[in-house]
């Protein structure tokens, strides 16, 4: 599956859709696929404070549970509730299956991270 | 649950086709296994239920007992009574400790009269063959022997596992009744063919010599094409066999747990003589255990794993052994010690799951149970 360009990456396989002040944040085609089969996904309440690089959530598959990292800094602002009875969404289109928007606090955090390049040589 | 080595993994003679295959390989008790392949293990999982799946589990250690005295030498090491296995015929046992706790849980093939083949975990195996070879030196005319290398072993487990093996053999395998074994060839290679497994399902398990393995794998994966037989994985395995209440030695039994904490009771030979580990289990059960294994599933969404605190009105009371969310059930199940008296069915108890208190019940074992 191909990275898409308009998403940011992280050394901790999430990426980031960012729109204007907002960001859409989900975790990456690479994450799910070492996963496996995702049953239950455990995320924040709208306003939560996150900070860059802090778990923000659970992710489940049959096999393992993993830590969600927040991506950057910034307060929770929209959950997609529909993860809960749809997990496994996250495997069959992980860049359109977002789980949190958050409202960056520190927008010049989204620059260091990687883009769609740099990911793929990351997981290659 | 293993211990990690600084050995190198030990590969099965069958990693160069996992690894061919897409299958996603994971260190497991000291082996370079395969997890899951390309479809992932709910769909291996699902096929084993329906259809059929084809594991390699050469990892898996075989400990051959032979000698006049062999038979007493099997029955002074496993708990269960080897004097009532038939040649042909197998039974699940365990390696008991001076404490009746397990060192490792097995099945035991009677090959002949004297002649015993004992198959182990593959994290355990040097750990057992030094315990076997040296408790059974008092016996007499018996030798133990680490035949680990000499075997390989396939097992192909679901309901359409006979009908996909047939072909490929001249054992007609209506007739090997479960936990019997017969010799002949598989695909033209000598093979030990045994209708046991480790996933609650109809099937068999293939011994064959392990520069022959590969030739197997691929004709049974023929055979089985029009039925849609799919190689499964570890991850599969530990779902399959626990939907099937079988034990996991490392998580559920292991040297702190002795076999009537562990429900075995039937394991154990409580007719026959003297055998390591009968005088602690004769005291349990007099007295009565304290605490048991139970099966329970959440009520509460999440999924308790190994390791996981269970609670009883706010105190901690005991611990998850296994757990999972099950492909063909769909639901988290899994196995915890509880206080014996809260093991009966339908009482409730909470699972800190990372923090958070997270309702179970105990519900009967096994969770799963297949039509006859």
């Amino acid at each position: 599956m191909a990275y898409p360009a308009g998403l940011k990456y992280t050394k901790d396989h999430e990426w980031i859709e960012l729109s204007g002040e907002n960001g859409k944040v989900g975790i990456t085609d690479y994450a799910q696929q070492q996963l496996g089969d995702v049953v239950y996904v455990e995320l924040p309440e709208v306003g939560a404070k996150l900070k860059q690089g802090q778990s923000f959530g659970t992710i489940e598959s049959v096999k393992a549970v993993s830590e969600l990292y927040a991506p950057v800094t910034g307060e929770v602002v929209e959950v997609n509730g529909a993860l809960k009875d749809k997990p496994e969404a996250v495997n069959a289109d992980p860049h359109a299956s977002w789980m949190i928007v958050v409202k960056l606090t520190n927008p010049g955090e989204a620059g260091a991270l990687l883009d769609a390049t740099q990911y793929q040589e990351l997981v290659k | 649950m293993e211990q990690a080595t600084e050995a190198p993994l030990k590969k099965t003679p069958l990693n160069a086709r996992h690894r061919a295959s897409g299958a996603k390989m994971v260190p497991f008790g000291g082996w370079d296994m395969p997890v899951e392949y390309a479809g992932g293990l709910v769909q291996e999982h699902m096929a084993v239920r329906t259809r059929a799946g084809l594991f390699d589990v050469s990892h898996m250690g075989e400990i051959e007992i032979a000698g006049k005295d062999a038979l007493a030498a099997v029955q002074r090491i496993s708990s269960n009574d080897a004097s009532k296995l038939q040649v042909g015929q197998a039974q699940y046992s365990g390696l008991l400790s001076p404490q009746g706790t397990f060192i490792d849980d097995l099945l035991v093939y009677r090959l002949a009269p004297a002649h015993f083949l004992l198959v182990v975990n593959a994290g355990n195996i040097a750990k057992d063959y030094a315990w076997i070879a040296d408790a059974i030196k008092p016996v007499g005319d018996a030798v133990a022997v680490d035949a680990s290398s000499r075997y390989a072993l396939l097992a192909v487990q679901g309901p359409e596992a006979a009908s996909v093996l047939q072909p490929l053999t001249g054992i007609e395998l209506a007739g090997i009744k479960y936990y019997w074994f017969a010799h002949g060839e598989v695909a033209n290679v000598r093979a030990t063919v045994s209708r046991t497994g480790y996933t609650g399902e109809d099937g068999f398990e293939i011994f064959v010599p392990p520069q022959s393995a590969d030739r197997v794998w691929q004709a049974i994966l023929e055979a089985g094409r029009s039925a849609d037989v799919v190689p499964c994985g570890l991850g599969a395995r530990d779902t399959l066999r626990l939907e099937a209440a079988m034990r996991l030695h490392g998580n559920d039994i292991d040297e702190t747990t002795t076999a009537l904490e562990a429900d075995l009771s039937w394991i154990v030979g409580w007719r026959k003589d003297d055998f390591i580990g009968a005088a602690p289990l004769r005291e349990q059960k007099a007295t009565g255990v304290r605490r048991k294994i139970a099966g329970f599933e959440m009520l509460d969404r999440g999924i308790a794993r190994h390791g996981y605190d269970a609670y009883v009105g706010g105190e901690k009371a005991g611990v998850v052994t296994s757990g999972t969310q099950t492909p063909y059930l769909k639901k988290a199940i899994g196995m915890a010690y509880l206080p014996v008296e809260r093991t009966a069915v339908g009482t409730e108890f909470d699972v800190d799951i990372r923090g958070r208190r997270t309702r179970a019940r105990v519900v009967p074992m096994p969770f799963y149970k297949r039509q006859k």
